[in-house]
């Protein structure tokens, strides 16, 4: 415990500065607080390291008043990533059902945008876009943290 | 009825649904601030719950009425908790409201009925959240009772104003044995009932690790908020019972308006730097394994028999 005390006296605040300017919220009804479920549609991983340093220390989204949540009903943004796979796409579809309005989908990485490297594949349903409607779009192979960390500054407008 | 109990009474309900969201801010900022994090600012709940009670209410197919009122049931009786039990004034506005066993029960009774609400929605989750809040409430409840018990004890009365005036004429009696363990099995039981670690861990993304927030699982917009600020009451509630049992000092004794706001702002400082403590504490904690998790409150257990026993048999 004393080992770690001293690591957190040494490290100090690791959170970068803030960078970008800050957004205009989508939706009105959501300034200031957006809770985000993060949906796998078939993604290689790539996307959920990016977006799991988007939410650590480092780059600290929820400063910007974002919050990964556990359940769609909590949520008020779907960030899906990776191509539809034929599976992935009914669950998908319930997911963004369960959401509550107002509701945002953001189509993080190259798969959820247009298919990638994964387009015409044998198990493949279509982009994010194909199965439900995309408000914001995060371009990358993977995207780097400070780009997923706009798109969610560019929800919250903060 | 008197007047002071009335007035503050009044106050602590505005006082602790005002300020509860604060305090989880606080301490979701202290936490981030140790973590390294820049954090998202001590009104984030307030913002949060002021978007979600605009959002679409939401109710899955099947569930009962049940499901609509448990988080007014949930809010209701901390409300009323809120209101009786004796936190910024030594006198209550019900007097036997602010009994031990009438708290005890109220706040049981907005635990089972989340609960019940819980397995109405008929998911896995909803029922294991449920049935591990019952393991943990069953476990915890008794060393409530019995912890408050050794200081009423003292006191001659299960009034919990009885047991904060009684305190407030001889301040030694928190230093005595007695005091100490009903202290320490009383911070633990906090714990465990507020879903905070090493019990639950309130930030959890992972449904098998989770109680309190795998029963809220299917809750959305205001019904979540509701539930949402009625736990983060709760939170301030035991910790505000914590505070006024065990360091009482500040309370308002009469209805002057100068003694009242010494006895909020005492509050308030008691229940913010309780909180800070226990967020800057669980940054050293990890969730203890379920299994582990009745170990825990059975130690507790031990130490609020040990404190009845020590305020029979060590009275001063």
């Amino acid at each position: 415990m004393l080992n770690l005390w001293r690591k957190i006296r040494a490290h100090g605040r690791v959170a970068e500065p803030p960078v970008g300017g800050r957004g205009y919220p989508l939706v009105p009804g959501l300034r200031g607080s957006v809770q985000v479920r993060h949906v796998d549609a078939g993604s290689c991983g790539g996307c959920e390291v990016e977006i799991g340093a988007a939410f650590g220390p480092v780059y600290d989204a929820e400063r910007y008043g974002a919050r990964l949540v556990a359940s769609p009903r909590h949520a008020d943004a779907l960030l899906v990533t990776g191509v539809v796979t034929r599976n992935m796409s009914e669950p998908l579809r319930r997911t963004y059902d369960a959401v509550p309005a107002p509701k945002l989908v953001v189509a993080v990485g190259d798969c959820a945008r247009d298919c990638g490297v994964f387009k015409g594949a044998y198990g493949v349903a279509g982009a994010v876009g194909d199965v439900l409607p995309v408000d914001a779009e995060v371009a990358g192979c993977p995207p780097r943290p400070e780009a997923i960390v706009a798109a969610v500054r560019g929800l919250t407008g903060r | 009825m008197t007047r002071l109990g009335i007035a503050g009474g009044i106050i602590q309900v505005v006082v602790i649904t005002g300020g509860a969201p604060l305090l989880a801010g606080v301490m979701r900022q202290v936490r981030a601030r140790l973590e390294g994090r820049a954090g998202p600012g001590i009104g984030q709940p307030w913002r949060d719950l002021r978007k979600l009670l605009r959002k679409e209410p939401v109710t899955p197919a099947g569930t009962s009425e049940l499901f609509r009122i448990a988080p007014l049931v949930l809010l209701a009786t901390t409300v009323t908790v809120a209101g009786v039990a004796p936190f910024v004034t030594d006198t209550s506005a019900v007097g036997p409201a602010a009994d031990l066993f009438a708290v005890a029960a109220l706040l049981a009774m907005g635990t089972a009925t989340l609960a019940l609400a819980a397995i109405d929605t008929g998911t896995a989750f909803g029922g294991m959240g449920a049935s591990r809040e019952m393991t943990i409430m069953a476990l915890a409840e008794p060393t409530l009772l019995v912890a408050v018990f050794a200081l009423s004890v003292r006191a001659g009365s299960t009034s919990l104003a009885a047991v904060v005036t009684a305190t407030l004429r001889d301040p030694a009696r928190v230093l005595s044995p007695a005091g100490l363990l009903a202290a320490a099995a009383l911070a633990l039981v906090t714990v465990a009932e507020t879903g905070r670690l090493p019990v639950d861990n309130p930030a959890t993304h992972l449904e098998l690790t989770m109680v309190h927030e795998a029963m809220i699982l299917e809750y959305a917009g205001p019904d979540l908020a509701l539930v949402e600020l009625a736990s983060s009451m709760r939170l301030a509630v035991f910790l505000g019972v914590l505070a006024t049992l065990f360091t009482p000092w500040g309370i308002a004794t009469t209805a002057a308006p100068l003694a009242l706001a010494a006895g909020t702002a005492a509050f308030a400082a008691k229940v913010g730097l309780l909180g800070a403590a226990l967020a800057a504490g669980e940054v050293f904690m990890a969730k203890l394994r379920l299994f582990r998790v009745p170990e825990l409150l059975a130690g507790s257990f031990l130490l609020a028999l040990l404190a009845v026993t020590a305020s029979y048999f060590l009275a001063v």
